[in-house]
């Protein structure tokens, strides 16, 4: 499972450039500073890798691997 | 905002209430309370805090026996935002503080986090001393290539042909191919990454974190603001494409072959590991062949 901190997040899209399966998209409302922040609308296809959640500068990404 | 029809999200944010939330993995170890940091969108500060943090987790290394030592600068704000002992010392003068907790208290280890100006410019002396004597520190270099806080000027990281605001035709001075610098200066553990190579990033910090003595890891991190605005690179997630393409892993290269031009390939991986006795078992040992019984090692703070 996919939680991002909407808030946190200042919309540089490295979590959804380099998700190696385009589970991420850049959502098409604002948070309160003015990013677009990514929405994992393909999660089914999530492997659970971390890789969003280690390269995401802001701290805003948390994968939960059940 | 381009698109009037958008809503700010805030409205409809469901915001959990703290007893339903899990806590963050880097949490344990983040000032939270500080959060959101200063850094500028797509910068790669916050990523390498996180190779720092989970290096860290890693290396199962107690929160007790671990300091963090920063200088100035936007990279030098590391320590500010790390949940264990820390301190954001003065401009060049990480390594200085840090050697003397190090030697202070022997069970410490002790990790500087700062940019390529606070370590290698103005702290460049304190940088070889620390090196040459082989005092347990591990230095975690974020080279963004130029000093980035104060403007965005050339500073001894700073490619020949970069725009800087005191380069504005551009860089010609030869810069420093810093896993050389501080292998020839006598580190026992060298390695450079780009923030976009965190697990190897990660790997190498807990490495560097077990090691010891002098322990340097440089990495390659964007400055959108700055220096990639300046030679109009586009944003950090350009310079993070740049770095997919363009970084070689050449694990154990010659240092000396490890300079870095203008926008070119950036050979990183780990390049020394070797062992050799720190600047205090050196001493211990020496005087003790000097002095026999009458030597008594100081053994920390609790002995
Ligand atoms: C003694 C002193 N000289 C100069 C400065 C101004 N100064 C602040 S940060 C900095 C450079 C920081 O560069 P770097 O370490 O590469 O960090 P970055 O901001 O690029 O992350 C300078 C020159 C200072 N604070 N103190
Ligand atoms: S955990 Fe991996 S697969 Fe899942 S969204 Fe993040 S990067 Fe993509
Ligand atoms: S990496 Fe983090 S800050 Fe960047 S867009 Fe994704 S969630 Fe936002
Ligand atoms: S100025 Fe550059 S290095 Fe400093 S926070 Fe902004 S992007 Fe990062
Ligand atoms: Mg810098």
């Amino acid at each position: 499972m996919i939680e991002i901190d909407e808030e946190y997040c200042k919309g540089c899209s490295i979590c959804i450039d380099f998700c190696p399966l385009e589970v991420l998209e850049i959502s098409d409302k604002i948070n309160r500073k003015g990013y677009y922040p990514p929405v994992p609308t393909y999660e089914e296809k999530c492997i659970g890798c971390r890789f969003c959640e280690l390269l995401c500068p802001e701290f805003s990404i948390m994968v939960i691997n059940e | 905002m381009n698109n009037p029809d958008v809503q700010p999200l805030t409205d409809t944010l469901h915001i959990p209430q703290p007893e339903e939330e899990l806590p963050h993995p880097m949490e344990e170890f983040l000032r939270t309370e500080r959060l959101p940091h200063i850094w500028c969108s797509t910068c790669g500060i916050g990523t390498v805090i996180t190779a720092f943090i989970t290096g860290l987790q890693k290396s199962g290394l107690e929160r007790e026996k671990v300091a963090v030592v920063s200088g100035i600068g936007c990279s030098g704000r590391a320590a500010g935002y790390l949940r264990l002992d820390s301190f954001h010392s003065t401009h060049g003068r990480a390594i200085p503080f840090a050697t003397g907790l190090a030697l202070g208290n022997p069970e410490l280890k002790l990790v500087v986090i700062s940019g390529d100006g606070d370590i290698i410019a103005i702290g460049g002396n304190h940088f070889i001393h620390a090196a040459r004597r082989n005092i347990n520190l591990s230095i975690i270099c974020i080279n963004n290539f130029n000093y980035a806080m104060t403007g965005g000027q050339a500073g001894p990281t700073t490619p020949i042909e970069a725009n800087a605001s005191t380069a504005p035709y551009g860089c010609y001075e030869f810069p420093f191919n810093l896993p050389h610098l501080a292998e020839s200066s006598g580190a026992v553990y060298v390695a450079r990454w780009t923030s976009l190579h965190i697990r190897r990033l990660t790997n190498s910090i807990s490495e560097a974190l077990l090691k010891p003595g002098f322990s340097f890891i440089e990495v390659i991190s964007p400055c959108p603001t700055l220096y990639a605005r300046r030679n109009r690179l586009g944003t950090g997630l350009d310079l993070m494409r740049f770095y997919h393409d363009n970084a070689k892993i050449k694990h154990g290269t010659d240092t000396r072959k490890l300079d870095i031009e203008y926008q070119d390939e950036i050979i990183v991986g780990k390049f020394l590991d070797k062992d050799k006795p720190t600047f205090l078992e050196k001493r211990d040992d020496f005087l003790k062949s000097k002095l026999g019984d009458k030597f008594v090692p100081y053994m920390g703070p609790k002995a």
